[in-house]
């Protein structure tokens, strides 16, 4: 339990640290931003109570927005995601239902279950983001591009550091 | 009572949802609304330290395409100095000249976080109300306009780049003088739209797009742009003009916080105006 605290609050501080300080920088062809800090939300413990998953995301949404003049957009989109999770779980449930798993990493659900699992709450996130920010619907469909190049490229980003980062126990 | 009270238990979790939405709006909307000054911005000073750390180091990376846009810029205000000018004889007689009174002081600025890839853009700066800046000030840089000071803290500012939804500033062409506003669309972080300006004008490519000096924000004929592509829609009576940034906001490092020292007087006389 006390492991599992700390490694959430110190992946919650990292991943903050490391979305405004490098990955806001990355300007690849200027409609390509990665937003890896969902990933704390992605890993939080599958039992979790749903009122700690909303306060979790709405702080992470708001230390990001504090640090990126971006007032309320990433705490809205953060909460919209965590309060999407407990349905997607309920949809991509596995065969056997979960076991015992604590944790939602790529080692201990397998490759395809993780892959569907976070590109569908990454998407969800970039479309209410993007479109918050951007507020108009006659801008749409360049919008809708950026969403998808983005999602993509937070996904790679997910799937990479689940594979930099992970423990040795394989299932 | 008792009955609604268990509705919302059991669905405490939707409610949150709501609550913390609704929040997340206000602060939203409170940030756009231009009155008001936001809470959450990175002027104050825990990310403004942390901005400026790692500008401190990332300064020493780009030294000399730093030092090449000084120099040029030195260059180029040396020129303009009244000793460069030739001396005619008629210039030679010396009197005292009280008919011109400064209008525009310039602070230098140091940039220390910046984005040009998102759909609304800030710049923050590492000067505040301490020395001098406050809101609705211009920003502008050695090659063109930035952007306006929108929040001041203590030690830092956070600018509204002109890569920014909101922004509309008005511009002119340099040789007819006729005027047009700008805005941005979003797409390309080097390239400005300029609309209204009618269609009897002729337009050259390449043709200079400079500030107007009508608001009280930025000075007459700092450089926005150059006029790269122009079209007039069938049946519309206005151009709109594609226009190339001449400043390069992706590396900009060194900005001027512009001043006007009748910006007050300006507005305040403006104010009064009713216009319906």
């Amino acid at each position: 339990m006390i492991r599992l605290l700390f490694s959430n609050t110190s992946r919650f501080i990292f991943l903050v640290i490391f979305q405004v300080l490098i990955l806001n920088n990355i300007q690849l062809f200027n409609v390509l931003n990665p937003y890896l800090y969902i990933l704390f939300i992605l890993l939080l413990p599958l039992d979790i109570p749903a009122w700690a998953l909303l306060m979790l995301g709405f702080m992470l949404g708001l230390s990001v927005d504090l640090f990126s003049d971006t007032a309320g957009i990433h705490a809205a989109a953060t909460v919209f995601m965590a309060f999407c999770r407990p349905l997607v779980l309920i949809i991509v449930t596995p065969r056997g239902g979960y076991e015992n798993e604590p944790v939602p990493t790529l080692n201990n659900m397998g490759s395809r279950w993780f892959i569907t699992y976070s590109s569908i709450l990454v998407f969800m996130h970039h479309l209410v983001l993007f479109n918050i920010e951007v507020f108009r619907f006659n801008e749409f469909p360049i919008t809708l591009l950026r969403i998808l190049l983005s999602s993509i490229f937070t996904m790679v980003l997910v799937i990479l550091s689940q594979y930099f980062f992970s423990s040795n126990r394989t299932r | 009572m008792r009955n609604l009270w268990f509705f919302i238990v059991k669905y405490y979790a939707f409610f949150l949802f709501l609550f913390l939405e609704s929040i997340s709006f206000s602060l939203i909307v409170k940030n756009n609304s231009y009155q008001n000054a936001s809470v959450l911005n990175s002027a104050n000073n825990v990310s403004g330290q942390m901005f400026l750390m790692v500008s401190n180091f990332k300064e020493y990376l780009s030294l000399k395409g730093t030092n090449d846009s000084l120099a040029t810029e030195n260059a180029k205000l040396l020129s303009d100095q009244q000793k460069s000018n030739l001396k005619t004889p008629s210039d030679s007689i010396s009197y005292n000249d009280t008919t011109l009174k400064k209008q525009y002081i310039y602070y230098p600025a140091r940039v220390i976080n910046n984005s040009t890839n998102r759909r609304n853009n800030y710049l923050t700066l590492n000067r505040g109300s301490k020395h001098g800046v406050r809101k609705n000030m211009g920003v502008i840089c050695g090659s063109g306009v930035v952007g306006i000071v929108n929040n001041v803290s203590e030690n830092f500012c956070t600018v509204i780049s002109i890569l920014h939804k909101q922004t509309r500033l008005s511009g002119q062409l340099d040789s007819t003088k006729d005027i047009g506003s700008i805005v941005w669309d979003g797409i390309s972080p080097q390239e400005l739209t300029m609309l209204d300006v009618p269609s009897h004008i002729l337009i050259k490519k390449g043709e200079k797009i400079t500030t107007t000096g009508f608001s009280s924000i930025f000075p007459e004929g700092i450089l926005i742009g150059v006029v790269r592509d122009f079209e007039m829609k069938e049946g519309d009576n206005f151009y709109s003009i594609r226009v190339r940034m001449t400043s390069r906001l992706q590396n900009i490092q060194y900005v001027y916080i512009v001043k006007n020292i009748y910006a007050e007087e300006q507005d305040n006389l403006e104010s009064t105006l009713k216009y319906d």
